[in-house]
């Protein structure tokens, strides 16, 4: 399935000049529906596994690094966002150098890793296709507000309300259980039973922590209902989700380059399926 | 806003659930017109919160009269005639924490959630929201992230959600239990208000009734298992069933704790040059890690004479922790206090009071020295240190442990074993105590809970957790305790057992430290007030108005003088 299939099939929908929530929408890339990216980097990597040579991956990664100052990210938030895509890539690399497929010249044999003209290529395109498939995973969605990611998979893609709410709910309560963490650690210290035994420690802390998760869990889930969630009959949406000009470049742009990079391959005579 | 308010009609209402042998509440007979405004009160355990969860249709489980195991329900509970379930949305429910009701992370989202679901059109919703904020007086960007409200803000906000939904009926479960003064006033003006828009029936539970005895028609007093036992209008129940109401743990406005009442020795003014208990704070009355002997934190027997008793001082009850110009953070970003001047002195209880979000818990933490110091210095006078560094945050766990004693506002957080007696065990076998035993049976007596020993902890209920959570920490005998909201959201009686240990440990030589916003327990432990402001600098006042802590003043020890 391409994007433009799986675009095509949703209601796109203009949002009401001016959004009626009073709050000033993102402009710019950032404003951009987060369900167009994902389905933008869906397709971008489906055109990016369809072929194992270097030079569609290396394109692919080029264009996206031309790009990539488009979004404002400032560098250190991107390269420790980015770190462990940047920290898989080597160790990928490695293990194909040393067990890929071997053929053509080759450089040493040790029995088990056996390192060849076509294991140091297969092992460069791949770790380039990680990288090209990696980056704008990560790049697209530092910055997304979990909240209109709800918004687009619920309205956009059809997604359960009860699902993609639930889990919106899970992820606010993620910082609520690391102060719990911290809580908990702090308590052990405090009673004199955190010099030794730092795994026996850590089992009891993350039973206590599962028992305050439930706990929260039980509130959050009665304070939900006494609001009506999960009563039968339509649910409306507050917040208007549009798929439009600016959704419709996004997914093109990620396509295009998962496009170009085929070609570009082809023309070159690389490609290989 | 004109919505029909609901009537409430419980009929020989009970409930059982899942896996319980007792019903939490049962035969209860009450109806709420439309419109009326009742307030119910009665002690931990009658089932009130049950009751409240009724009627707004979210009771845990479904009944089933074939299982056993499962739920069950007597009589009926009815909202205009039909089953609350049914009509989810008419009755508008407030819980007691604030933290766990948020649902949404944006302020305009949070509001609007109830109305999503009830199916109503967008542009309505946002006039619906900005409509219920104006009511509740939270004037705020409805893109501001909730993550940072205060508690009094949050409860607002839960408020406003109710409010946009149009009840019929507001259901408010200790709605002000976990807030600061300001909050619940806060609070208190914007259910008032909210009254007033809508006309709605109004159900409340709360411990501190005085809050809201000026919004209600009725009181009605619950009893466990016994359902009404009082019913009325307000100054009559009070006037007739006083001391019932007060033996259910419900604070009836007047009957406030007096000055110094937990504390056995009053205090002498001037306070210089003062005698009681300050020769426990003697070196050797404070050893930590000392086993013989009565000294601090003992409960009983507690021996204010010993060989130096009358001997006069010269200066006050020695010092055992000493703040300078002391910073607080959270983490290493979070700044949270600062410039904060203080003393720890052995026998006194030092209250840190100030607004919800000031930084109060922080403070407590760096005392405590679970935090390290953002600035200044914080340093253990030699009483205390023993022979080890002066600065807390730097001591091992076990050295902590028998120095200062933490309990947490939750108390869930502090557990570490699987059963009541060896909660209590686990201090002292960590200082390596030779009289482990002997102090664990001498606790569980003290404190209650003998018939709970082998009980596992997290099962407690809330007033059983609280009492534990500070037995463990005696059991230590630690010179210092400090204590982090140690009496929010509890009844009359848990209130008064919580303090009156607290008066004892004092009495006996014991510094404690309680982070609060309960004017009560600073009356009553006749404390020392540090009110934290919004600078995050320090206001001392003495409770007394006999003394001060004062700022870097009277400082004896030269040990504690503040770093350039």
């Amino acid at each position: 399935m391409t994007a433009h299939q799986a675009a095509a099939g949703l209601p796109g929908r203009a949002a009401p000049p001016g959004p009626p929530d009073g709050t000033t929408r993102a402009r710019g890339v950032r404003g951009v529906q987060p369900v167009a990216s994902l389905l933008g980097v869906l397709a971008l990597g489906v055109c990016l596994v369809l072929s194992l040579d270097v030079v569609s991956a290396a394109v692919a990664l080029g264009l996206e690094l031309l790009l990539l100052p488009l979004l404002r990210i400032p560098p250190r938030t991107l390269l420790l966002r980015t770190s462990p895509v940047l920290v898989a890539v080597p160790l990928t690399a490695l293990s194909i150098a040393l067990y890929g497929r071997p053929s053509g010249r080759s450089w040493f044999d040790l029995g088990f890793a056996h390192v060849t003209d076509g294991s140091l290529a297969l092992a460069l395109a791949t770790a380039l296709r990680v990288l090209a498939i990696g980056l704008p995973a990560v790049a697209l969605f530092v910055r997304v507000d979990p909240t209109d990611l709800a918004d687009g998979l619920a309205q956009l893609l059809r997604l359960p309300a009860r699902f993609v709410l639930g889990a919106l709910a899970a992820i606010r309560m993620m910082t609520l259980l690391g102060d719990d963490w911290r809580q908990l650690g702090m308590a052990r210290r405090a009673r004199g039973v955190a010099d030794t035994g730092r795994l026996r420690r850590g089992a009891s802390m993350a039973f206590a922590l599962l028992v305050l998760a439930l706990r929260r869990a039980t509130t959050l889930a009665v304070a939900m209902e006494s609001r009506g969630f999960g009563a039968p009959g339509r649910r409306t949406w507050a917040r208007s989700v549009r798929f439009a000009g600016p959704e419709w470049a996004m997914v093109g742009v990620l396509v295009g380059i998962g496009v170009v990079s085929i070609l570009v391959a082809v023309g070159a005579g690389t490609w290989r399926a | 806003m004109t919505v029909a308010a609901a009537r409430v009609t419980f009929s020989d209402w009970g409930w059982r659930y899942a896996e319980r042998d007792a019903w939490a509440v049962r035969g209860v007979d009450l109806t709420v017109e439309p419109g009326e405004r009742v307030a119910i009160v009665g002690p931990s355990g009658a089932g009130k919160s049950t009751l409240l969860r009724a009627v707004a249709g979210v009771l845990p489980d479904e009944p089933d009269a074939t299982d056993d195991t499962a739920a069950s329900v007597q009589g009926s509970v009815l909202v205009d005639g039909a089953e609350p379930r049914a009509v989810r949305g008419r009755v508008g429910l407030v819980m007691q924490d604030p933290e766990a009701h948020t649902v949404m992370s944006r302020v305009g989202d949070d509001v609007a959630f109830g109305c999503e679901n009830a199916g109503v059109p967008r542009d309505e919703i946002w006039q619906r929201v900005r409509s219920a904020l104006d009511v509740v007086g939270l004037d705020l960007p409805l893109d501001r992230s909730t993550t940072m409200l205060s508690g009094g803000q949050r409860q607002r906000l839960a408020l406003a959600g109710v409010l946009a939904m149009r009840p019929g009926a507001l259901v408010l479960d200790e709605p002000c239990a976990n807030l600061d003064p300001s909050g619940v006033v806060q609070v208190h003006d914007a259910v008032r208000a909210l009254l007033d828009e809508t006309g709605c029936s109004l159900l409340v539970v709360e411990h501190r009734i005085g809050t809201w005895l000026d919004l209600v028609d009725r009181l009605v007093l619950l009893e466990p298992a016994g359902g009404v036992v009082a019913d009325g209008a307000p100054a009559d129940v009070l006037a007739e069933h006083g001391p019932a109401l007060t033996a259910a743990g419900v604070w009836v406005p007047g009957s406030e704790p007096e000055q110094g009442s937990a504390r056995r020795g009053t205090r002498l003014s001037p306070r210089a040059g003062e005698m009681h208990g300050a020769d426990h704070g003697g070196p050797d009355g404070i050893r930590p890690l000392g086993a013989a002997g009565p000294r601090a934190g003992e409960m009983h027997g507690t021996v204010r004479g010993g060989p130096h008793a009358f001997r006069p001082l010269g200066d006050r009850d020695p010092m055992l922790l000493a703040a300078r110009g002391l910073g607080t953070a959270r983490g290493r970003r979070q700044p949270v206090g600062s410039g904060i001047d203080l003393d720890v002195r052995a026998g006194r209880v030092l209250a840190v009071t100030g607004p919800n979000g000031i930084g109060k818990s922080t403070l407590g933490l760096t005392l405590a020295g679970l935090l390290r110091p953002a600035a200044g210095t914080l340093r253990a006078g030699t009483a205390l240190a023993d022979g080890i560094g002066d600065a807390p945050a730097a001591w091992t766990s076990r050295q902590l442990a028998g120095r200062i004693g933490t309990v947490f506002q939750d108390p869930e957080h502090q557990f570490v074993a699987r059963t009541v007696r060896e909660e209590l065990a686990v201090g002292p076998r960590a200082l390596g105590a030779a009289d482990v035993d002997a102090r664990v049976d001498e606790l569980l007596d003290a404190f209650g809970l003998a018939h709970l020993a082998d009980a596992n902890p997290f099962t407690l209920s809330g007033g059983e957790q609280r009492r534990l959570a500070i037995g463990t920490v005696i059991a230590s005998r630690p010179p210092v305790v400090v204590l982090d909201e140690p009496t929010s959201g509890q009844d009359r009686a848990t209130w008064q057992a919580v303090v009156d240990r607290l008066g004892e440990l004092a009495d006996s030589g014991t510094a404690i430290v309680a982070v609060t916003h309960d004017q009560d327990l600073v009356r009553a432990l006749d404390a020392d007030e540090v009110v934290l402001g919004a600078t995050g600098t320090t206001r001392a006042t003495g409770a007394t108005g006999a003394t001060a802590v004062g700022p870097a003043a009277d400082l004896r020890d030269p040990a504690t003088e503040v770093q350039p």
